[in-house]
């Protein structure tokens, strides 16, 4: 089990820079989530990791040892592929023993290991199926059975979800969470799913255009996305731009925004969830007049867009939030002022990701 | 109801079928069938000649031990050039697949199939002018080595083998190469990243995923090449005396028709037999 680190890396396929510099830290036996547009180098940064990209600069360490120019197949790592990579010409147990064999694991060793990492992801006696004879689930377990049998230093896992359904995924997710829980080995995954992300996560990274805009525990990034790329990309959270001042965020309609003391720069971003409508003015600060273009049903939520200070704000809640209101209807939208945070604004000409 | 979308379906599908099966009547089935029915007359049926229906053709196999002996140097020579062919083919399709990428694996792949436009006997007799004694290949050895070399390939059996194997290795280039082109090449990340080498991933991965193509490959390279006629002729001189030149002189030269075409469907029947003998242990490997 060891911590990987990477530094300064770069990698550049002709003129896309999909790797720009990036430094950042995966703690040992933390289970470590990489979001960010599609483009943004997950894939490559993950990839890199493994061996199966050579980056152009920068340095790749696997438990303090920076592993540059080993080839893949000694760094000791464990991948598990979006489309799981199973050899179909073997069975579940043939899959499980490659590894082993590689690493030269006496017959009767490599038997009880698989035994035992089969049943770590719960599949007792599928030794002798083929794939082909496979749920998509069960093949996601024999995936991560394969690729931890040969206790590997750290697991790298692409979008291992991603080719599940719904109901299915919810239940991996647990069971991903469990299994690396229970082999304490250092996980990183990349998804597309944030709530994936936020889920699993001891820590999560953001990327963009090849580099870190923001790193951290899953609910301190929530909490305080620090730019507003991460606030939009990260819970899609509504931007107010305007001039800061002492006691909060001047609009450019002249109405007073009071946002969380401390540092008073760059906009104010509030989250869907913490917003709430009123057909009547609330005697409370943060009350914007605005009218609701268009109310969105999802089952347990609702979703409103509503017009107000010159731009579209989305509010969320449950159905029973919403009971009276109707699209057209002129209301007040109102937050309390600690549940919005002070974000950096885009860089001007930098196009916003998602 | 939906008895009659399934009958609609398979009426569908019959329509579609029905060119290929009509192709398959007359051009496999009816001359087939002309030759079945030969194989059991005592003499063409021509004008003036006397004929009846007999056993004495396929009987005339056993009688001589000249026949058996040539079926078996024609199967031999048959085995030889198919292994010869999938040893030569299979780095070849290795290489094509795996590790050359983009516009240079189209025209490296159109390299491997212009032999195949090119006219079989051109093809066959050029190698009689590189093998043959003094020939180009003898004086362009000699010009390197010191001394005069002679190495008397000219109308050998080898000779025959080394055009044979000419003739037919972009079969197995080809079935070969489109069996490794489809394999995932996460699978062979995967195995990568499990700590599997290069050789490991050509033992373990590679070859078991391209066995059917190898042996498609094979099949088309052994079937015709057992009774191959123009390469053994034209190269093999006095040597080159087989099962499929006996049969091409039964019908071009001595006009025995009937003999000619017993001797085909013992062919025929020796093949379809070693391929059924062999298909267990190969639904085995590839299952
Ligand atoms: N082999 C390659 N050749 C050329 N360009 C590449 C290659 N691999 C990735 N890229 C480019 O590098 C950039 C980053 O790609 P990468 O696959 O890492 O993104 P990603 O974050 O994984 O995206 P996604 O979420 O869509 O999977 C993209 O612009 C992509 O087009
Ligand atoms: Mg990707």
């Amino acid at each position: 089990m060891s911590g990987v680190s990477v530094s300064g890396l770069v990698k550049a396929w002709g003129p896309v820079r999909a790797l720009d510099g990036l430094t950042l830290d995966f703690p040992e036996g933390s289970f470590f989530g990489l979001l960010g547009p599609s483009g943004s180098g997950k894939t490559t940064l993950l990839r890199a990791i493994a061996g199966f990209v050579t980056p152009d600069a920068g340095t790749v360490r696997i438990g303090g040892q920076s592993v540059d120019g080993v080839p893949v197949e000694r760094r000791e790592i464990g991948m598990v592929f979006q489309s799981y990579a199973l050899f179909p010409h073997m069975t579940v147990a043939g899959n499980l023993s490659f590894g082993l064999e590689v690493r030269r694991v006496p017959a009767r060793e490599r038997a009880r290991r698989i035994d035992e990492a089969l049943a770590l992801v719960r599949l007792e006696g599928f030794g002798g199926r083929r794939p082909a004879e496979l749920s998509g689930g069960q093949r996601q377990r024999v995936a991560m059975a394969r690729a931890i049998v040969t206790r590997p230093r750290v697991l790298l896992l692409d979008e291992p979800l991603s080719a599940l359904d719904r109901g299915l995924r919810t239940e991996m997710q647990i069971e991903l969470r469990r299994i690396q829980r229970e082999v304490g080995i250092t996980a990183i995954f990349v998804t597309h799913d944030q709530e994936e992300a936020l889920t699993l996560s001891d820590r999560i990274g953001i990327l963009r255009e090849g580099r870190l805009v923001r790193e951290g525990p899953p609910r301190a990034v929530w909490d305080d996305p620090g730019d507003a790329f991460t606030a939009r990309f990260l819970g899609a959270a509504n931007l107010f731009t305007g001039t800061p001042e002492p006691g909060g965020l001047r609009l450019a309609s002249g109405a007073l925004l009071a946002g969380p003391p401390g540092r008073t720069t760059g906009c104010l971003a509030v989250r869907p969830e913490a917003m709430a409508l009123s057909p009547v003015e609330p005697g409370a600060p943060n009350a914007l007049p605005g009218r609701i273009a268009a109310l969105v049903f999802a089952g347990a939520t609702v979703t409103a867009l509503v017009e107000a200070a010159g731009q579209q704000a989305r509010v969320t809640g449950a159905p029973s939030a919403f009971e009276g209101l109707a699209e057209g209807q002129p209301v007040w939208l109102a937050w309390p002022p600690g549940r919005a945070a002070w974000v950096a604004p885009d860089r001007p000409g930098v196009a916003t990701g998602k | 109801m939906a008895d009659r979308g399934e009958r609609a379906a398979t009426g569908r599908a019959l329509a579609m079928l029905a060119p290929a099966y009509l192709w398959l009547l007359f051009a496999v089935f009816l001359p087939l069938a002309a030759m079945a029915w030969f194989s059991l007359l005592s003499d063409l049926p021509l004008r003036g000649r006397e004929w009846h229906l007999t056993l004495a053709n396929y009987r005339a196999f056993l009688d001589s031990p000249a026949y058996p002996a040539l079926l078996w140097k024609s199967l031999r020579i048959a085995a030889v050039v198919t292994l010869l062919c999938l040893v030569a083919g299979f780095p070849c399709a290795l290489v094509l697949a795996r590790v050359i990428r983009g516009r240079s694996r189209e025209a490296l792949l159109l390299l491997v199939i212009l032999p195949f436009w090119s006219n079989a006997l051109v093809r066959v007799f050029s190698w009689t002018i590189l093998l043959r004694p003094g020939g180009v290949l003898d004086a362009a050895l000699s010009a390197v080595l010191p001394g005069e070399v002679r190495l008397g390939l000219a109308f050998t059996e080898t000779a025959v083998v080394i055009g044979l194997v000419h003739s037919y290795v972009p079969y197995v280039i080809l079935t070969a190469y489109l069996a490794l082109q489809a394999i995932d090449q996460s699978l062979i990340e995967a195995a990568r990243a499990l700590g599997a080498g290069r050789l490991r991933i050509l033992r373990r991965i590679l070859l078991p995923l391209a066995l059917p193509g190898l042996i498609a490959g094979a099949v088309l390279v052994f079937v015709p090449v057992a009774g191959s006629f123009m390469e053994p002729r034209l190269l093999g001189g006095r040597m080159g005396t087989t099962f499929g030149t006996v049969i091409e002189d039964q019908f071009v030269a001595v006009f025995n028709w009937p003999l000619g075409a017993a001797l085909s469907f013992i062919l025929l029947a020796v093949v379809l037999g070693i391929l059924a003998a062999a298909s267990p242990a190969l639904r085995r490997s590839l299952g």
